[in-house]
Protein backbone atom coordinates (compact mmCIF):
# COMPACT_ATOMS: atom_id res chain seq x y z
CA UNK A 1 0.00 0.00 0.00
CA UNK A 2 1.18 3.69 -0.79
CA UNK A 3 1.25 5.85 2.16
CA UNK A 4 3.76 7.90 1.29
CA UNK A 5 1.46 10.64 -0.71
CA UNK A 6 0.60 13.70 0.46
CA UNK A 7 -2.86 12.56 0.60
CA UNK A 8 -2.19 10.42 3.82
CA UNK A 9 -4.91 10.71 6.74
CA UNK A 10 -2.30 10.73 9.15
CA UNK A 11 1.66 12.29 9.15
CA UNK A 12 3.92 12.06 11.86
CA UNK A 13 7.43 13.15 11.35
CA UNK A 14 10.32 12.54 14.12
CA UNK A 15 7.28 13.32 16.98
CA UNK A 16 8.68 13.27 20.30
CA UNK A 17 6.88 14.01 23.81
CA UNK A 18 8.93 14.71 26.97
CA UNK A 19 6.95 14.83 30.43
CA UNK A 20 9.70 16.21 32.80
CA UNK A 21 12.77 13.51 32.60
CA UNK A 22 10.20 10.72 31.18
CA UNK A 23 10.24 10.66 27.12
CA UNK A 24 7.49 8.79 26.27
CA UNK A 25 7.43 9.49 22.94
CA UNK A 26 10.71 9.19 21.60
CA UNK A 27 10.70 10.10 17.43
CA UNK A 28 7.92 8.11 15.42
CA UNK A 29 7.89 8.20 12.06
CA UNK A 30 4.57 7.45 10.60
CA UNK A 31 2.01 7.84 8.01
CA UNK A 32 -1.25 6.45 7.76
CA UNK A 33 -2.97 6.13 3.90
CA UNK A 34 -6.49 7.15 3.80
CA UNK A 35 -9.31 4.55 4.14
CA UNK A 36 -6.53 2.68 5.99
CA UNK A 37 -7.01 0.63 9.05
CA UNK A 38 -3.99 0.91 10.93
CA UNK A 39 -3.39 -0.99 14.73
CA UNK A 40 -1.19 -0.04 16.96
CA UNK A 41 0.00 -2.39 19.56
CA UNK A 42 1.82 -2.01 22.14
CA UNK A 43 2.50 -2.64 26.00
CA UNK A 44 0.68 -0.52 28.57
CA UNK A 45 2.93 2.83 29.28
CA UNK A 46 4.54 2.39 26.12
CA UNK A 47 3.31 5.59 24.65
CA UNK A 48 0.40 4.69 22.52
CA UNK A 49 -2.52 6.79 24.41
CA UNK A 50 0.18 9.92 24.28
CA UNK A 51 0.68 9.43 20.23
CA UNK A 52 -2.84 8.94 19.76
CA UNK A 53 -3.81 12.04 22.30
CA UNK A 54 -1.23 13.92 20.41
CA UNK A 55 -3.31 12.91 17.00
CA UNK A 56 -6.71 13.83 18.29
CA UNK A 57 -5.36 17.44 19.36
CA UNK A 58 -5.63 16.62 23.16
CA UNK A 59 -1.84 17.01 24.01
CA UNK A 60 1.02 18.56 22.39
CA UNK A 61 3.72 17.60 21.58
CA UNK A 62 7.61 18.19 22.48
CA UNK A 63 9.31 18.04 18.64
CA UNK A 64 8.30 16.90 15.34
CA UNK A 65 5.47 17.23 12.88
CA UNK A 66 2.22 16.38 12.99
CA UNK A 67 -0.62 16.15 10.57
CA UNK A 68 -3.95 14.87 10.37
CA UNK A 69 -6.53 15.20 7.60
CA UNK A 70 -4.37 17.83 6.66
CA UNK A 71 -4.27 19.87 9.50
CA UNK A 72 -1.96 20.08 12.47
CA UNK A 73 -3.99 18.99 15.50
CA UNK A 74 -2.44 21.55 17.95
CA UNK A 75 -4.32 24.17 15.87
CA UNK A 76 -7.16 22.05 14.70
CA UNK A 77 -10.32 24.32 15.11
CA UNK A 78 -14.15 22.93 14.89
CA UNK A 79 -14.09 22.33 11.13
CA UNK A 80 -11.16 19.79 11.41
CA UNK A 81 -13.16 18.25 14.64
CA UNK A 82 -16.59 17.64 12.63
CA UNK A 83 -14.18 15.51 10.70
CA UNK A 84 -12.62 13.04 13.18
CA UNK A 85 -14.34 10.39 15.84
CA UNK A 86 -12.41 9.84 18.71
CA UNK A 87 -13.40 6.72 21.44
CA UNK A 88 -11.73 7.24 24.77
CA UNK A 89 -10.53 4.62 27.01
CA UNK A 90 -12.60 5.15 29.53
CA UNK A 91 -15.54 7.69 30.35
CA UNK A 92 -17.84 7.65 33.50
CA UNK A 93 -20.37 10.08 33.39
CA UNK A 94 -23.14 10.29 35.63
CA UNK A 95 -25.62 9.19 32.83
CA UNK A 96 -28.48 10.71 33.96
CA UNK A 97 -29.52 10.45 29.95
CA UNK A 98 -30.76 7.60 27.86
CA UNK A 99 -29.35 5.87 24.89
CA UNK A 100 -31.03 7.80 22.14
CA UNK A 101 -31.09 11.28 24.03
CA UNK A 102 -27.25 10.94 24.28
CA UNK A 103 -26.96 10.41 20.84
CA UNK A 104 -29.81 12.62 19.26
CA UNK A 105 -27.71 15.32 21.30
CA UNK A 106 -23.74 14.68 19.96
CA UNK A 107 -25.47 14.37 16.61
CA UNK A 108 -26.44 17.51 16.56
CA UNK A 109 -22.75 18.95 16.89
CA UNK A 110 -22.02 17.78 13.15
CA UNK A 111 -22.84 19.10 9.97
CA UNK A 112 -23.84 15.76 8.50
CA UNK A 113 -24.66 13.27 11.46
CA UNK A 114 -25.76 9.77 10.87
CA UNK A 115 -29.25 8.59 11.18
CA UNK A 116 -29.76 8.00 15.45
CA UNK A 117 -31.72 4.54 14.51
CA UNK A 118 -28.97 3.59 12.46
CA UNK A 119 -26.53 4.16 14.95
CA UNK A 120 -27.86 2.09 17.87
CA UNK A 121 -28.49 -0.76 15.48
CA UNK A 122 -24.57 -1.00 14.19
CA UNK A 123 -23.43 -0.87 17.83
CA UNK A 124 -26.48 -3.64 18.82
CA UNK A 125 -28.35 -0.80 21.56
CA UNK A 126 -31.82 -0.97 19.88
CA UNK A 127 -33.37 -3.00 23.03
CA UNK A 128 -31.40 0.01 25.01
CA UNK A 129 -32.25 3.08 23.49
CA UNK A 130 -34.74 4.20 26.06
CA UNK A 131 -32.63 3.42 28.92
CA UNK A 132 -30.62 5.63 31.08
CA UNK A 133 -26.56 5.29 30.50
CA UNK A 134 -26.07 4.63 34.14
CA UNK A 135 -28.19 1.93 34.08
CA UNK A 136 -25.60 0.14 31.36
CA UNK A 137 -23.24 -2.61 31.88
CA UNK A 138 -19.69 -1.90 31.06
CA UNK A 139 -20.06 -3.66 27.27
CA UNK A 140 -22.69 -1.48 26.96
CA UNK A 141 -21.43 1.55 27.72
CA UNK A 142 -18.22 0.28 25.20
CA UNK A 143 -20.74 0.60 22.65
CA UNK A 144 -22.66 3.47 23.14
CA UNK A 145 -18.98 5.29 23.23
CA UNK A 146 -18.30 3.95 19.79
CA UNK A 147 -22.19 5.09 18.71
CA UNK A 148 -20.99 8.50 20.11
CA UNK A 149 -17.77 8.23 18.05
CA UNK A 150 -19.12 7.67 14.91
CA UNK A 151 -22.40 9.47 15.14
CA UNK A 152 -20.67 12.36 13.14
CA UNK A 153 -19.77 10.17 10.43
CA UNK A 154 -16.16 11.24 10.75
CA UNK A 155 -13.66 10.07 7.96
CA UNK A 156 -11.02 9.54 10.61
CA UNK A 157 -11.73 7.05 13.34
CA UNK A 158 -9.61 6.47 17.02
CA UNK A 159 -10.41 3.63 19.08
CA UNK A 160 -8.99 3.30 21.99
CA UNK A 161 -8.75 -0.32 23.37
CA UNK A 162 -12.47 -0.15 22.00
CA UNK A 163 -12.90 -3.70 23.18
CA UNK A 164 -11.40 -4.08 26.71
CA UNK A 165 -14.08 -5.84 28.98
CA UNK A 166 -16.09 -7.01 26.31
CA UNK A 167 -17.65 -10.81 25.74
CA UNK A 168 -16.39 -12.94 23.02
CA UNK A 169 -19.42 -12.46 21.33
CA UNK A 170 -19.20 -8.51 21.74
CA UNK A 171 -15.56 -8.54 20.42
CA UNK A 172 -16.52 -10.50 16.91
CA UNK A 173 -19.98 -8.10 16.62
CA UNK A 174 -17.44 -5.05 17.24
CA UNK A 175 -15.02 -5.95 14.25
CA UNK A 176 -18.06 -6.43 12.24
CA UNK A 177 -19.01 -3.11 12.58
CA UNK A 178 -15.07 -1.90 12.49
CA UNK A 179 -15.21 -3.62 8.92
CA UNK A 180 -18.65 -1.82 7.58
CA UNK A 181 -17.36 0.94 8.75
CA UNK A 182 -13.77 0.43 6.41
CA UNK A 183 -16.04 -0.31 3.92
CA UNK A 184 -17.54 3.08 3.71
CA UNK A 185 -14.25 4.22 3.15
CA UNK A 186 -13.43 5.46 7.23
CA UNK A 187 -9.46 5.42 8.32
CA UNK A 188 -9.37 4.05 11.22
CA UNK A 189 -6.55 4.07 13.92
CA UNK A 190 -7.02 1.21 16.66
CA UNK A 191 -4.93 1.02 19.55
CA UNK A 192 -5.30 -2.17 21.61
CA UNK A 193 -3.32 -4.79 23.01
CA UNK A 194 -5.24 -7.60 22.09
CA UNK A 195 -3.16 -9.21 19.18
CA UNK A 196 -5.91 -11.32 17.91
CA UNK A 197 -7.83 -7.82 17.25
CA UNK A 198 -5.08 -6.25 15.52
CA UNK A 199 -4.57 -8.97 13.04
CA UNK A 200 -8.42 -9.32 12.26
CA UNK A 201 -9.05 -5.64 12.06
CA UNK A 202 -5.52 -4.06 10.66
CA UNK A 203 -4.26 -3.70 7.19
CA UNK A 204 -1.23 -2.50 8.63
CA UNK A 205 0.14 -2.63 12.76
CA UNK A 206 3.23 -0.95 14.34
CA UNK A 207 4.36 -1.84 17.69
CA UNK A 208 5.54 0.84 19.61
CA UNK A 209 7.59 -0.05 22.51
CA UNK A 210 9.53 2.50 24.96
CA UNK A 211 8.22 5.40 22.85
CA UNK A 212 9.68 3.94 19.86
CA UNK A 213 7.76 2.45 16.60
CA UNK A 214 10.07 -0.79 16.59
CA UNK A 215 8.12 -2.35 13.47
CA UNK A 216 5.40 -1.42 11.22
CA UNK A 217 4.13 -3.36 8.36
CA UNK A 218 0.96 -5.93 7.35
CA UNK A 219 0.09 -7.95 10.04
CA UNK A 220 1.39 -10.84 8.45
CA UNK A 221 4.62 -9.41 8.33
CA UNK A 222 5.34 -7.80 11.69
CA UNK A 223 9.19 -9.25 13.21
CA UNK A 224 10.41 -10.04 9.92
CA UNK A 225 10.40 -13.47 7.79
CA UNK A 226 12.74 -15.23 9.90
CA UNK A 227 10.64 -14.80 13.13
CA UNK A 228 8.03 -16.78 11.09
CA UNK A 229 10.27 -19.88 10.42
CA UNK A 230 8.85 -22.37 12.05
CA UNK A 231 10.05 -24.19 15.11
CA UNK A 232 10.16 -27.71 15.85
CA UNK A 233 11.04 -29.00 19.22
CA UNK A 234 11.39 -32.58 20.89
CA UNK A 235 13.43 -34.15 23.47
CA UNK A 236 16.16 -36.52 23.07
CA UNK A 237 16.71 -40.33 24.68
CA UNK A 238 18.86 -38.13 27.05
CA UNK A 239 16.64 -36.00 28.17
CA UNK A 240 18.03 -32.97 26.28
CA UNK A 241 15.92 -30.62 24.49
CA UNK A 242 15.99 -30.10 20.94
CA UNK A 243 14.88 -26.19 19.13
CA UNK A 244 15.51 -25.95 15.53
CA UNK A 245 13.86 -23.50 12.94
CA UNK A 246 13.51 -24.57 9.83
CA UNK A 247 11.40 -24.05 6.68
CA UNK A 248 10.70 -27.99 6.13
CA UNK A 249 9.33 -29.24 9.40
CA UNK A 250 8.06 -31.86 8.37
CA UNK A 251 11.00 -33.29 6.90
CA UNK A 252 13.17 -32.44 9.81
CA UNK A 253 10.48 -34.20 11.60
CA UNK A 254 11.04 -37.44 9.22
CA UNK A 255 14.96 -37.65 9.82
CA UNK A 256 14.54 -37.31 13.49
CA UNK A 257 12.13 -40.21 13.26
CA UNK A 258 14.76 -41.77 11.30
CA UNK A 259 17.33 -41.02 13.36
CA UNK A 260 15.88 -42.25 16.55
CA UNK A 261 14.08 -45.27 14.79
CA UNK A 262 11.05 -44.53 16.58
CA UNK A 263 8.24 -41.38 17.93
CA UNK A 264 10.17 -38.31 19.77
CA UNK A 265 9.49 -37.47 22.73
CA UNK A 266 7.35 -34.27 23.70
CA UNK A 267 7.49 -33.40 19.80
CA UNK A 268 6.20 -29.89 19.14
CA UNK A 269 6.07 -28.18 15.49
CA UNK A 270 5.71 -24.38 16.43
CA UNK A 271 4.73 -21.87 13.59
CA UNK A 272 5.08 -18.46 15.54
CA UNK A 273 1.81 -16.58 15.86
CA UNK A 274 1.32 -12.93 15.89
CA UNK A 275 1.34 -13.42 19.54
CA UNK A 276 4.98 -15.25 19.57
CA UNK A 277 6.34 -12.84 17.14
CA UNK A 278 4.86 -9.48 19.49
CA UNK A 279 6.05 -11.05 22.59
CA UNK A 280 9.32 -12.07 21.27
CA UNK A 281 9.76 -7.93 20.26
CA UNK A 282 9.04 -7.24 23.43
CA UNK A 283 11.48 -9.24 25.23
CA UNK A 284 14.50 -7.75 22.98
CA UNK A 285 13.16 -4.32 23.85
CA UNK A 286 13.44 -5.12 27.42
CA UNK A 287 16.99 -6.26 26.61
CA UNK A 288 18.17 -3.44 24.80
CA UNK A 289 16.38 -1.22 27.61
CA UNK A 290 18.30 -2.74 30.51
CA UNK A 291 21.48 -3.25 28.36
CA UNK A 292 20.82 0.84 27.50
CA UNK A 293 20.52 1.20 31.46
CA UNK A 294 23.76 -0.41 31.66
CA UNK A 295 25.83 1.13 28.96
CA UNK A 296 24.40 4.60 30.93
CA UNK A 297 25.48 3.45 34.43
CA UNK B 1 -18.34 4.38 -1.96
CA UNK B 2 -21.14 3.27 -0.51
CA UNK B 3 -24.22 5.70 -0.03
CA UNK B 4 -26.07 5.11 3.56
CA UNK B 5 -23.67 6.05 6.02
CA UNK B 6 -20.98 7.02 3.80
CA UNK B 7 -18.40 9.52 5.20
CA UNK B 8 -18.84 12.71 5.00
CA UNK B 9 -15.32 13.50 2.84
CA UNK B 10 -15.83 15.48 -0.36
CA UNK B 11 -18.88 17.41 0.94
CA UNK B 12 -18.47 20.13 3.30
CA UNK B 13 -21.91 21.19 4.78
CA UNK B 14 -21.97 23.71 6.88
CA UNK B 15 -21.73 22.74 10.94
CA UNK B 16 -24.89 23.84 12.78
CA UNK B 17 -24.08 27.35 14.61
CA UNK B 18 -22.70 27.84 17.74
CA UNK B 19 -25.95 29.79 19.30
CA UNK B 20 -28.55 27.65 17.84
CA UNK B 21 -26.22 24.70 19.86
CA UNK B 22 -25.87 26.32 23.01
CA UNK B 23 -29.66 26.29 22.91
CA UNK B 24 -29.94 22.53 22.37
CA UNK B 25 -27.87 22.48 25.38
CA UNK B 26 -29.59 24.49 27.26
CA UNK B 27 -32.50 22.13 27.06
CA UNK B 28 -30.38 19.34 27.91
CA UNK B 29 -28.88 20.29 30.60
CA UNK B 30 -32.04 21.68 32.52
CA UNK B 31 -32.90 18.10 32.14
CA UNK B 32 -30.13 16.53 33.39
CA UNK B 33 -29.82 18.99 36.13
CA UNK B 34 -33.71 18.00 37.16
CA UNK B 35 -33.14 13.98 36.83
CA UNK B 36 -30.01 14.57 38.98
CA UNK B 37 -31.52 13.91 42.50
CA UNK B 38 -28.56 15.34 44.87
CA UNK B 39 -28.99 18.46 42.76
CA UNK B 40 -32.62 19.13 43.28
CA UNK B 41 -32.33 18.88 46.71
CA UNK B 42 -29.43 20.51 47.57
CA UNK B 43 -29.62 23.67 45.45
CA UNK B 44 -32.85 23.78 43.63
CA UNK B 45 -35.16 23.01 47.01
CA UNK B 46 -33.01 23.81 49.83
CA UNK B 47 -33.73 27.54 50.25
CA UNK B 48 -37.62 26.88 50.32
CA UNK B 49 -36.82 23.94 52.44
CA UNK B 50 -34.82 26.62 54.80
CA UNK B 51 -37.36 29.11 54.92
CA UNK B 52 -39.80 26.39 56.27
CA UNK B 53 -37.84 25.33 58.83
CA UNK B 54 -37.02 29.03 60.08
CA UNK B 55 -40.34 30.08 59.78
CA UNK B 56 -41.47 27.08 62.08
CA UNK B 57 -38.65 27.27 64.59
CA UNK B 58 -38.82 30.67 65.00
CA UNK B 59 -41.93 32.33 64.82
CA UNK B 60 -43.00 31.55 68.13
CA UNK B 61 -40.73 33.98 69.49
CA UNK B 62 -42.41 36.76 67.76
CA UNK B 63 -42.68 39.13 64.95
CA UNK B 64 -39.13 40.75 63.73
CA UNK B 65 -38.90 44.87 64.18
CA UNK B 66 -37.10 47.54 63.57
CA UNK B 67 -37.11 48.66 67.23
CA UNK B 68 -39.04 47.43 70.47
CA UNK B 69 -42.33 48.70 70.26
CA UNK B 70 -42.73 48.88 66.39
CA UNK B 71 -44.78 47.21 63.75
CA UNK B 72 -43.15 44.28 62.68
CA UNK B 73 -42.54 41.54 60.12
CA UNK B 74 -43.15 37.50 60.55
CA UNK B 75 -39.69 35.67 60.79
CA UNK B 76 -40.72 34.55 57.16
CA UNK B 77 -41.23 37.77 55.84
CA UNK B 78 -38.08 38.48 57.51
CA UNK B 79 -35.67 35.58 56.03
CA UNK B 80 -37.41 35.55 52.79
CA UNK B 81 -35.00 37.73 50.97
CA UNK B 82 -31.60 36.14 52.35
CA UNK B 83 -33.31 32.93 50.95
CA UNK B 84 -33.92 34.43 47.50
CA UNK B 85 -30.38 35.62 47.45
CA UNK B 86 -29.09 32.05 48.42
CA UNK B 87 -31.00 30.63 45.90
CA UNK B 88 -29.61 32.84 43.58
CA UNK B 89 -25.73 31.44 45.11
CA UNK B 90 -26.50 28.13 44.76
CA UNK B 91 -28.20 27.89 41.54
CA UNK B 92 -25.03 29.75 40.07
CA UNK B 93 -21.51 29.27 42.46
CA UNK B 94 -22.67 25.92 44.00
CA UNK B 95 -24.31 23.89 40.87
CA UNK B 96 -22.04 25.02 38.12
CA UNK B 97 -19.34 24.52 40.35
CA UNK B 98 -19.96 20.92 41.51
CA UNK B 99 -21.30 20.44 38.06
CA UNK B 100 -18.09 21.61 35.54
CA UNK B 101 -15.75 20.12 38.03
CA UNK B 102 -17.60 16.74 38.22
CA UNK B 103 -17.39 16.70 34.36
CA UNK B 104 -14.01 17.05 33.92
CA UNK B 105 -13.65 14.31 36.51
CA UNK B 106 -15.38 12.03 35.12
CA UNK B 107 -14.35 11.96 31.22
CA UNK B 108 -17.66 14.29 30.56
CA UNK B 109 -15.81 17.42 28.60
CA UNK B 110 -12.68 15.79 27.70
CA UNK B 111 -15.44 14.11 25.36
CA UNK B 112 -16.91 16.87 24.59
CA UNK B 113 -13.38 18.47 23.61
CA UNK B 114 -13.01 15.93 21.23
CA UNK B 115 -16.64 16.76 19.53
CA UNK B 116 -17.08 20.25 17.12
CA UNK B 117 -18.93 21.70 20.30
CA UNK B 118 -18.10 25.24 20.53
CA UNK B 119 -16.94 26.15 24.04
CA UNK B 120 -19.24 28.78 23.72
CA UNK B 121 -22.06 26.51 23.28
CA UNK B 122 -21.56 24.82 26.27
CA UNK B 123 -21.12 27.76 28.72
CA UNK B 124 -24.24 29.13 26.94
CA UNK B 125 -25.94 25.73 27.81
CA UNK B 126 -24.34 26.07 31.57
CA UNK B 127 -25.39 29.83 32.26
CA UNK B 128 -29.03 29.06 30.17
CA UNK B 129 -29.88 26.25 32.66
CA UNK B 130 -28.48 28.40 35.59
CA UNK B 131 -31.19 30.81 34.44
CA UNK B 132 -33.97 28.50 33.49
CA UNK B 133 -33.48 26.60 37.24
CA UNK B 134 -32.92 29.95 39.46
CA UNK B 135 -36.04 31.47 37.89
CA UNK B 136 -37.95 28.06 38.67
CA UNK B 137 -36.73 28.32 42.17
CA UNK B 138 -37.11 32.24 42.57
CA UNK B 139 -40.96 31.49 41.14
CA UNK B 140 -41.45 28.71 43.63
CA UNK B 141 -40.17 30.52 46.62
CA UNK B 142 -42.56 33.19 46.29
CA UNK B 143 -45.38 31.30 45.30
CA UNK B 144 -45.25 29.20 48.62
CA UNK B 145 -44.31 32.17 50.58
CA UNK B 146 -47.42 34.13 49.33
CA UNK B 147 -49.82 31.39 50.09
CA UNK B 148 -48.28 28.69 52.56
CA UNK B 149 -46.09 31.12 54.06
CA UNK B 150 -48.81 34.04 54.27
CA UNK B 151 -46.02 36.86 53.19
CA UNK B 152 -47.02 40.15 51.78
CA UNK B 153 -45.85 40.62 48.53
CA UNK B 154 -44.48 43.87 47.49
CA UNK B 155 -47.19 45.54 44.95
CA UNK B 156 -45.37 48.69 42.96
CA UNK B 157 -43.81 47.81 39.52
CA UNK B 158 -41.05 49.80 41.03
CA UNK B 159 -40.15 47.20 43.42
CA UNK B 160 -40.74 44.10 40.96
CA UNK B 161 -37.94 46.31 38.57
CA UNK B 162 -35.51 46.25 41.52
CA UNK B 163 -35.95 42.64 42.08
CA UNK B 164 -34.98 41.87 38.40
CA UNK B 165 -32.37 43.23 37.71
CA UNK B 166 -30.83 42.35 41.03
CA UNK B 167 -32.15 38.87 40.10
CA UNK B 168 -30.84 38.76 36.57
CA UNK B 169 -27.14 40.31 37.18
CA UNK B 170 -27.44 38.21 40.33
CA UNK B 171 -28.15 34.57 38.57
CA UNK B 172 -25.83 35.98 36.15
CA UNK B 173 -22.65 36.80 38.10
CA UNK B 174 -22.95 33.40 40.78
CA UNK B 175 -23.20 31.62 36.93
CA UNK B 176 -19.57 33.29 36.21
CA UNK B 177 -18.21 32.77 39.43
CA UNK B 178 -19.53 29.06 39.49
CA UNK B 179 -17.57 28.52 36.06
CA UNK B 180 -14.34 30.07 37.78
CA UNK B 181 -14.65 28.37 40.82
CA UNK B 182 -15.17 24.92 38.95
CA UNK B 183 -11.32 24.85 38.63
CA UNK B 184 -10.28 24.81 41.91
CA UNK B 185 -11.33 21.35 42.88
CA UNK B 186 -8.45 18.62 42.37
CA UNK B 187 -11.08 15.88 41.45
CA UNK B 188 -14.59 15.48 40.36
CA UNK B 189 -14.96 13.85 44.06
CA UNK B 190 -13.27 16.34 45.98
CA UNK B 191 -15.56 18.89 44.47
CA UNK B 192 -18.24 19.25 46.95
CA UNK B 193 -16.16 19.29 49.57
CA UNK B 194 -14.16 22.23 48.49
CA UNK B 195 -17.34 23.85 47.06
CA UNK B 196 -19.84 23.48 49.82
CA UNK B 197 -18.10 25.14 52.56
CA UNK B 198 -17.27 28.05 50.58
CA UNK B 199 -21.00 28.28 50.26
CA UNK B 200 -21.96 27.53 53.67
CA UNK B 201 -19.54 30.33 54.89
CA UNK B 202 -20.87 32.84 52.65
CA UNK B 203 -24.52 32.11 53.69
CA UNK B 204 -23.48 32.54 57.17
CA UNK B 205 -21.62 35.70 57.20
CA UNK B 206 -24.31 37.59 54.15
CA UNK B 207 -26.98 37.61 56.14
CA UNK B 208 -28.47 35.11 54.42
CA UNK B 209 -29.47 32.58 57.54
CA UNK B 210 -28.12 35.04 60.53
CA UNK B 211 -29.57 38.58 60.80
CA UNK B 212 -26.84 40.57 59.54
CA UNK B 213 -27.57 43.25 61.72
CA UNK B 214 -26.82 41.62 64.91
CA UNK B 215 -23.48 39.83 63.29
CA UNK B 216 -20.22 42.22 64.76
CA UNK B 217 -18.76 44.69 62.45
CA UNK B 218 -15.47 43.11 61.29
CA UNK B 219 -17.88 40.29 60.13
CA UNK B 220 -19.89 43.12 58.07
CA UNK B 221 -17.09 44.39 56.31
CA UNK B 222 -15.85 41.19 55.50
CA UNK B 223 -18.92 40.01 54.26
CA UNK B 224 -19.10 43.22 52.19
CA UNK B 225 -16.30 41.95 49.90
CA UNK B 226 -18.48 39.26 48.41
CA UNK B 227 -21.11 39.28 46.24
CA UNK B 228 -24.04 37.62 48.32
CA UNK B 229 -24.16 40.23 50.97
CA UNK B 230 -24.93 42.57 48.16
CA UNK B 231 -27.46 40.47 46.61
CA UNK B 232 -29.16 39.60 50.00
CA UNK B 233 -29.35 43.43 50.85
CA UNK B 234 -30.88 44.21 47.23
CA UNK B 235 -33.12 41.93 47.88
CA UNK B 236 -34.27 42.96 51.74
CA UNK B 237 -34.79 46.35 49.73
CA UNK B 238 -37.33 44.72 47.30
CA UNK B 239 -39.19 42.93 50.23
CA UNK B 240 -38.78 44.38 53.54
CA UNK B 241 -40.42 47.60 54.77
CA UNK B 242 -38.69 50.84 53.77
CA UNK B 243 -38.16 51.55 57.20
CA UNK B 244 -36.18 48.46 57.41
CA UNK B 245 -33.10 49.69 56.11
CA UNK B 246 -32.11 51.55 59.28
CA UNK B 247 -30.85 47.78 60.48
CA UNK B 248 -28.64 47.64 57.27
CA UNK B 249 -25.11 48.87 58.04
CA UNK B 250 -25.37 52.36 56.85
CA UNK B 251 -28.97 52.78 57.89
CA UNK B 252 -29.43 53.20 53.46
CA UNK B 253 -30.28 50.08 50.26
CA UNK B 254 -27.54 51.72 49.04
CA UNK B 255 -28.17 49.80 45.56
CA UNK B 256 -25.93 51.44 43.81
CA UNK B 257 -23.14 49.60 45.53
CA UNK B 258 -25.38 46.32 45.16
CA UNK B 259 -24.98 47.04 41.23
CA UNK B 260 -21.48 47.68 41.32
CA UNK B 261 -20.30 44.91 43.38
CA UNK B 262 -22.38 42.52 41.36
CA UNK B 263 -21.02 44.01 38.27
CA UNK B 264 -17.34 43.73 39.93
CA UNK B 265 -17.98 39.92 40.46
CA UNK B 266 -18.85 39.74 37.19
CA UNK B 267 -16.19 40.86 35.50
CA UNK B 268 -14.32 38.85 37.74
CA UNK B 269 -15.67 35.48 37.02
CA UNK B 270 -15.77 36.19 33.23
CA UNK B 271 -12.17 36.71 33.43
CA UNK B 272 -11.13 33.72 35.61
CA UNK B 273 -12.97 31.52 33.62
CA UNK B 274 -11.81 32.81 30.08
CA UNK B 275 -8.02 32.91 31.73
CA UNK B 276 -8.86 28.64 33.57
CA UNK B 277 -11.30 27.18 31.25
CA UNK B 278 -9.94 23.85 29.79
CA UNK B 279 -11.80 20.43 28.47
CA UNK B 280 -9.17 18.85 29.77
CA UNK B 281 -6.03 19.15 32.28
CA UNK B 282 -3.21 21.03 30.05
CA UNK B 283 -0.22 18.59 30.58
CA UNK B 284 3.64 19.05 31.12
Amino acid sequence: MDTTGTDAAVRIRGLRKVYGRLTAVDGIDLDIARGETFALLGPNGAGKTTVVEILEGYRHRTAGDVSVLGVDPAHGGLDWKARLGIVLQSATESGVYTVREQLAHFARFYPSPRDIDEVIAAVGLEAKARTRISKLSGGQRRRLDVALGIVGRPELLFLDEPTTGFDPEARREFWSLVRTLKAEGTTILLTTHYLDEAAQLGDRAGIILSGRLVDVGPVGTLGGADARVPIVRWRGPDGARHEVRTERPAELVASVVADLGGEPDGLEVIRPSLEDIYLQLVREAGADARDDEEALA
Amino acid sequence: MSTGIAPASGRTPTRPGMVPIGATRIGYEVKGYFRSPDTVFFTFLFPIIMLGIFTAAFSAAGDIQVAPGRDGISVGAYYLPGMLAAGMLLSGVQNLAVDIATEKGDGTLKRLGGTPLSPVSYFLGKIGQVFVTASLQAALLLLVSATLFGIAMPSTAEAWLTFAWIFVLGVATSALLGIALSAIPRSGRSATAVVIPIVLVLQFISGVYLRFNILPEWMQNLASVFPLKWMAQGMRSVFLPDAFKVLEQNGEWELGWVAFFLVAWLVIGLIVSRLTFRWIRRDA
